[in-house]
């Protein structure tokens, strides 16, 4: 299995990564708070950025309603906490169930009606909006005033109910990244994984040769679903309160496929090296700012704007791919 | 092996296809030809489950097959090329042919033993590791067809596949689909403008004009049938 896995992967690649997971590994014992908390943002980007590039990247159907997943997800598992008090392990299946039915009813509607391209993409914004507009009058999760889980100074980590310091959290999140740079790994390998990327290109040179369209882009659907709820009921627990205003909103949709455009869509590393730069420099500028005694709003957003162009415009594959030329890694493209 | 019988296709009050019968029988290589606009690729379309007919009946080895979806007609065995290419642009040459032999083997090593021995059959063997967007029009040709046939298919249908090369270069895969018919009683239904790979190939000839079939049978006898002389081949012909 691992043998698998490892198979035709360039050895300088492996060796890197490596290094990189030794290097996340030891971050939090010479990180401050705040940088644990940037470290921790730059995973949980790296990791939607993953999952939602399975959908766009693999099997190229754009999602700019990611948001819904995230919400859904935080939402489920926060909810059964507070009201039943149950483990977020247990509200865990539930955020899945929920995100994979939403993901699946969004699929059956858009490729059972022949919905696609931008029009797809439309589909998914108008779920998260009805998702945001129907939380905040959603009284049962209190709301547009807001779902807060009680929070107090833990001397303990609690796993089991996810209370406890960031830095269990940064190193959660960090296995939660891995585990998902690995499955997508093995993904593109996979049966599955090819069939993706026929549907990419061409839907009827894949149809073509076989592939039920319908089931295999229903599944990359469901997955990215699932996976993206994973990392909502991860947000609910690290920051202990959420407002439909804020979680389904458009703005969180686009924020977390940045980091994928930005590294390279379609690529395995595009994810992380994107959710590094962006979300590193952004906060590293917003602190630069602040040093040198710079107090304008919104600077952030204005950064990560100019950092968009600026990628569209000369590095339209994103950043990874030619550093993956650079470096040698890209065996399989020579 | 192959049944159509009276097949029949419009396109808002455009007969595109009417009442077009023919048998592909088992082992045979099948011209279809007729000039542009015939009804030739709409033939193709119906067949491969692109297209849903009016009206007819297509049978595959004695199985009814009209209105499958394009992937359930190749999971049948019928593997088909695209008149304009198509290729996965993305990915390597070798990738989209992986692809294609998916679909009978599960398993992803095997399938690219697999998709390697074709390629190597149909000259694209140096040619793996390239994008598939860097090959030349002529070598997407070849990837159409290498594509199709990883999908093992039983009966092949190729869409103009010569229209764009060499002559050499048309000796060279009427030479690949001889011996795919020879050796693996591969069954073949070719529409081609290209009279020369026709007759070079062609067991039988089916002509489509207007939608329909002006006639059929034996090569030698159709190219001297004064319709299709009339309509397509023109009286200068020499074949």
């Amino acid at each position: 299995m691992i043998g698998r896995l490892l198979e035709g992967v360039p050895r300088r690649g492996l060796a890197m990564l490596a290094a990189l997971l030794a290097l996340l590994l030891v971050f939090p014992a010479f990180a401050g708070g705040y940088l644990l908390s940037v470290g921790f943002l730059i995973l949980y980007f790296a990791y939607v950025g993953q999952a939602w590039n399975i959908m766009m990247g693999f099997a190229g159907q754009l999602s700019l309603g990611h948001s819904l997943y995230v919400g859904l997800g935080a939402y489920a598992a926060a909810a059964l906490y507070v009201h039943f008090g149950l483990s977020p392990w247990v509200g865990l299946a539930a955020s899945i169930a929920l995100c994979a039915l939403a993901g699946a009813a969004i699929g059956f509607l858009a490729f059972r009606f022949g919905v696609a391209g931008v029009y797809f993409a439309i589909l998914t914004i108008a779920f998260a909006e009805f998702a945001r507009i129907g939380f905040d009058h959603f009284a049962w999760v209190r709301g547009s005033s807001g779902l807060f889980l009680p929070v107090a100074n833990y001397a303990e980590n609690d796993l089991w109910n996810l209370r406890g310091s960031p830095r269990m959290f940064y190193y959660l999140m960090l296995g939660m990244t891995a585990g998902a740079f690995v499955l997508c790994h093995a993904l593109l390998r996979s049966r599955i994984g090819y069939y993706w990327r026929a549907i990419r290109e061409s839907p009827e040179a894949a149809q073509a040769l076989g592939i039920n369209l319908f089931r295999t882009k229903m599944v990359a659907v469901v997955l990215s679903a699932a996976m993206t709820s994973l990392a909502g009921v991860i947000f609910a627990f690290y920051y202990n309160n959420l407002f439909p205003e804020q979680i389904f909103h458009i703005s969180r949709s686009i924020e977390l496929i940045l980091g994928p455009i930005i590294g390279g869509i379609g690529t395995l590393v595009g994810p992380l090296v994107g959710a590094l730069l962006l979300t590193g420099l952004a906060e590293g500028l917003g602190e630069l700012l602040l040093a040198l005694g710079v107090d304008i709003p919104g600077v952030k957003q204005v950064f990560y704007g100019i950092c968009l162009l600026l990628v569209v415009m000369f590095l339209p594959d994103g950043v990874w791919p030619p550093i993956a030329r650079k470096l040698k890694l890209d065996a399989r493209r020579r | 092996m192959l049944d159509v019988d009276s097949l029949s296709k419009s396109f808002r009050g455009l007969r595109a296809v009417q009442g077009v019968s023919f048998k592909v029988p088992q082992g045979a290589i099948v011209g279809l030809i007729g000039p542009n606009g015939a009804g030739k690729t709409t033939c193709f379309n119906l067949i491969a489950g692109v297209l849903a007919p009016d009206a007819g009946r297509i049978a595959f080895g004695g199985r009814p097959i009209q209105g499958l979806r394009p992937d359930q007609v190749c999971a049948a065995g019928i593997g088909r090329t695209f008149q304009i290419v198509k290729p996965f642009a993305g990915l390597t040459v070798l990738d989209n042919v992986v692809v294609g032999a998916l679909l009978r083997s599960k398993d992803v090593s095997a399938a690219k033993k697999h998709a390697a021995e074709i390629m190597e059959r149909l000259g694209l063997g140096a040619k793996a590791d390239m994008p598939a967007s860097s090959l030349t029009l002529p070598d997407r040709k070849r990837l159409e067809v290498a594509r199709a046939l990883a999908t093992r298919p039983k009966l092949l249908l190729l869409d103009e596949v010569m229209a764009g090369l060499r002559p050499t270069e048309c000796d060279q895969i009427i030479a690949v689909f001889r011996e795919l018919n020879r050796a693996e009683g591969l069954t073949i239904l070719l529409i081609e403008h290209v009279m020369r790979a026709v007759m070079a190939l062609a067991q039988k000839i089916v002509v489509l004009h207007h939608g329909e079939v002006i006639a059929q049978g034996a090569p030698q006898d159709v190219v001297r049938d004064p319709a299709v002389l009339e309509c397509y081949l023109g009286e200068e012909t020499e074949v």
